[in-house]
């Protein structure tokens, strides 16, 4: 079961990949449309992404509820495996 | 025991032997776009790859654009209109339930010895096509077909609605499929996925006009981060096993023409296909749009015309869209 700082430094790393944000700037407090720039599409790319690293299943439905790094962190460590 | 009948008997192979595209004549860009939405054109180019699309005149209806287009891939092929066995229709903005458009086409261009039909796949639609066509060719049901994307999506798009008024298109896409001596056309790999209706459509059907006659005309919607998950990444196995059926690798393609939904869907399919970079890939969707049916025929035309792809050279072709539906094929362009 992955820690709470493990699937922020994950996550931190895909969304460097996919939208070539630094690691650094992926904190809980930011939200991916606002203070990240990553717009509704890379949000798919991210959550897939995601899914396959944490082998957490994340529905289309669920997606919108995500908006900041704390959203989708907490989230995946609930729901994980 | 009834007396044996014959069953029909048709050439080993088939192929497209010409395709032609019609693009009508109004352009629109994404600054008019923006004249009606609050939007931009850099927020549109970055999300869709857009960066102007054609809207048809009153004057060009999907039957005249179908049939211009027609007449080129004809042409192209070297083939007459009384040498067709069938006409299939792909459309989903001819605005009438009977007759299908088909039939009209078929008779604008002359083609009397021709069945014809219309079918509904919505942007899967010209793959649907080219798998009935090489089926009826080799066959033997029909020795020629002819085979027609065609929408004018601007009659069903909200332009006032900021998620879809930037996507779509309108114009049409021909190709003309025939016997051939070797191998062409390969396996169609093709599916639907009902689960997922809701993902795109109308925003109302038809009948619903009926009992509130002031809910007025209807709109495509669409489910955008829904089906960009879809087509992204659960089209990659499709794509991969139409090349897998058809015998090659990616490395074996001089062309990769997806339908022209979204430029960052084109994107990503690429990456997750691992695309050797040398591959050609369509992009006809920055200056047409979302054609639906129309954007795989209209983008291989004008790949051949700017020399872009090789005639001759093996294409992977994949539609996917409203249904959900889906079909890809490789095919050797004409």
């Amino acid at each position: 079961m992955a820690t709470q700082e493990e699937i922020l430094s994950g996550l931190a790393e895909i969304v460097n990949e996919v939208a070539g944000i630094d690691v650094e700037d992926v904190q809980l407090d930011k939200s991916f449309t606002e203070d990240l720039d990553v717009d509704s599409l890379t949000m798919v790319e991210v959550v897939v992404a995601a899914e396959d690293k944490f082998g957490v299943k994340i529905p289309d439905e669920e997606v919108k509820n995500l908006s900041t790094v704390g959203d989708a962190v907490s989230y995946i460590a609930s729901h994980a495996g | 025991m009834p007396k044996q009948i014959q069953s029909p008997a048709g050439p080993a192979h088939a192929r497209i032997l010409g395709v032609g595209g019609y693009r009508p004549s109004r352009v629109v860009t994404n600054e008019q776009i923006c004249q009606v939405i609050d939007s931009t054109d850099e927020w549109i180019t970055t999300r869709t790859g857009i960066k102007e699309r054609r809207w048809a005149t009153a004057e060009e209806t999907v039957g005249m654009m179908s049939v211009s287009a027609a007449g080129k891939a004809l042409a192209a092929a070297g083939i007459e209109p009384e040498q067709l066995g069938l006409v299939i229709i792909s459309t989903v903005t001819h605005l009438a339930q009977t007759p299908s458009l088909a039939a009209i086409v078929a008779n604008e261009l002359g083609a009397v010895n021709a069945a014809a039909f219309d079918v509904s796949a919505a942007c899967a639609g010209f793959c649907h096509g080219l798998a009935l066509a090489q089926d009826a060719v080799r066959g033997g049901s029909a020795e020629y077909v002819l085979v027609i994307g065609v929408e004018r999506l601007s009659d069903l798009t909200d332009m006032n609605d900021r998620s879809t008024a930037f996507i779509f298109g309108d114009g049409a896409g021909a190709a003309v499929v025939g016997p051939s001596d070797t191998p062409a056309i390969g396996p169609v790999v093709w599916g639907a996925d009902g689960a997922q209706y809701e993902a795109i459509g109308q925003t109302f059907s038809w009948d619903a006009l009926r009992e509130q006659p002031e809910l007025g005309f209807p709109a495509l919607r669409m489910n955008g981060q829904q089906v960009f998950r879809w087509a992204s990444y659960q089209m990659v196995p499709v794509a991969k096993k139409a090349l897998e059926k058809a015998g090659i690798t990616a490395e074996d393609l001089d062309a990769f023409i997806p339908h022209q939904a979204n430029m960052r869907i084109t994107d990503a399919m690429i990456k997750a296909l691992k695309l050797p970079d040398n591959v050609p890939v369509a992009r006809d969707i920055a200056r047409t749009g979302n054609t639906s049916a129309a954007s795989i025929p209209l983008a291989m035309e004008r790949m051949l015309e700017e020399g872009e792809a090789p005639h001759g050279g093996l294409a992977l072709l994949i539609g996917f869209g409203a249904g959900l539906v889906y079909a890809a094929q490789v095919v050797q362009l004409p």
